[in-house]
């Protein structure tokens, strides 16, 4: 779920009721305005989200500090998701993972195909400050677990929005380095690029916004479909 | 007298455990109290984060010899369940010691990535009231790295490279290593069976 601040917590906890109505196994709550501003996020509405969910959640955005994380996970969100912080400063990793556990700590990474190799992008929540975060992707997904993430979700840019599919190639790849459970993000836009994704890349999850927010693409259809195609997933 | 009090003893993250119950209308008392946790109608030892810093809050809290004198029913949750045994291979600390089994780390691969995390098929393999209506395949959520292997007091099973003990029952104490307040309705009944449950 991603949204901007000004976005009224109404239609938050209507989209989560939503999402855990239609049998979602977990939500994202993406403030993506997060990190270019130089801010954070109004949390209040993380715990009125942790009441009405019975299903894990991570929030992502602006968590840039032991005390940031510590006010999320203390409203009751599962996970925490860092990006742009922790390429600014790797040593956070090591310092969430030591004192919340790595099964809090959640790794984002935007990363987007060049010169038949992957590179890390940075602060993607507006495309004006969207840099290059001068890291190797496979680099950075090895670090990141040295370092102590318990997951990574591997953004994969040159698809995301244009819906014609995940990056298999590319998340095939990062998994072959890539010991922690590792979710896809990025080009969903039919049933199909689900099942590819968890045949070809052996993802442990796949992340999608838009064709869920339009019932493009309706839950239970989709797990009914990946279920009768062998993927083990709870219906 | 507290229904349910869920034990304190710092660090643990109980909101989303305080919140599943109180959907199912109940309020706990969280407290670290020997008094109020002996006095309980039903107890829940929850648990996040490592195995030694837990075991020496308990310590820390006289919480230790109050748990394992406890009468009534008993729920341990994920690492409250690897507490409940004798040992873990997670520091290689001395754990309460009320249900037989040692935790040992799960082993890392591509193919099975550690901590285990996310939804796992589980299956009843004995009997007990806690798990009325859970159906062979309900899945349940997983969060951690390190497991019980199944033994005589394995009532649930789940697989990651090898089976573990998804759920232990030993007379008035019953564990899971998966997290029933973020296990959608089938986490709900195990809660809910825990309310009804009488030993």
């Amino acid at each position: 779920m991603q949204f901007r601040n000004h976005r009224v917590v109404g239609d938050i906890l209507d989209l989560a009721a939503r999402y855990r109505d239609e049998g979602a196994d977990e939500l994202v709550f993406y403030d993506i305005t997060a990190s270019p501003d130089d801010r954070t996020v109004d949390r209040s509405w993380v715990s009125s989200v942790s009441r009405l969910l019975d299903i894990p959640f991570c929030v992502a955005g602006g968590i840039k500090s032991i005390a940031d994380a510590e006010d999320v996970l203390h409203k009751g969100a599962d996970k925490i998701s860092i990006n742009s912080p922790a390429l600014a400063d790797p040593d956070l990793i090591g310092q969430l993972a030591s004192r919340f556990g790595t099964q809090c700590v959640v790794i984002g990474i935007d990363s987007n195909a060049q010169d038949s190799d992957w590179l890390v992008y940075q602060y993607t929540g507006d495309p004006e400050k969207t840099q290059s975060a001068q890291r190797r992707t496979l680099d950075w997904v090895r670090e990141v677990q040295e370092r102590g993430a318990g997951e990574i979700v591997l953004n994969c840019m040159n698809q995301d929005g244009v819906r014609q599919g995940y990056d298999c190639s590319q998340l095939a790849a990062v998994r072959a380095v890539c010991d922690v459970p590792l979710i896809a993000s990025g080009g969903a836009g039919a049933r199909e690029h689900f099942l590819s994704v968890f045949e070809e890349a052996h993802v442990d999850g796949a992340l999608a916004a838009s064709v869920f927010h339009s019932a493009e693409i309706p839950i239970p259809q989709l797990k009914q479909y990946l279920a009768e195609n062998q993927v083990d997933i709870r219906l | 007298m507290t229904q349910v009090a869920i034990i304190d003893s710092g660090g643990a993250n109980i909101t989303s455990l305080l919140s599943a119950f109180e959907r199912l209308g109940v309020a706990p008392e969280l407290t670290a109290d020997a008094t109020q946790i002996r006095g309980a109608e039903r107890v829940v030892l929850p648990g996040v984060g490592a195995a030694r810093d837990a075991m020496s809050r308990l310590h820390t809290a006289n919480l230790v010899d109050v748990i394992r004198g406890l009468a009534q029913p008993v729920l341990g949750i994920c690492l409250g369940m690897q507490l409940l045994c004798e040992r873990s291979a997670e520091d290689d600390v001395e754990c309460l010691g009320i249900i037989p089994g040692r935790a040992g780390k799960l082993p890392v691969s591509a193919a099975f990535p550690v901590p285990n995390m996310g939804w796992c098929a589980t299956r009843p393999t004995a009997p007990h009231p806690i798990l009325d209506s859970i159906e062979s395949g309900d899945h349940f959520y997983f969060v951690h790295s390190y497991a019980v292997p199944e033994s005589e007091y394995t009532i649930a099973t789940a697989r990651h490279a090898e089976p573990f003990s998804a759920m232990l029952g030993k007379d008035n104490f019953v564990a899971a290593q998966f997290h029933p307040e973020r296990s959608s309705k089938a986490g709900a009944r195990i809660l809910s069976n825990f309310l009804e449950w009488t030993v």
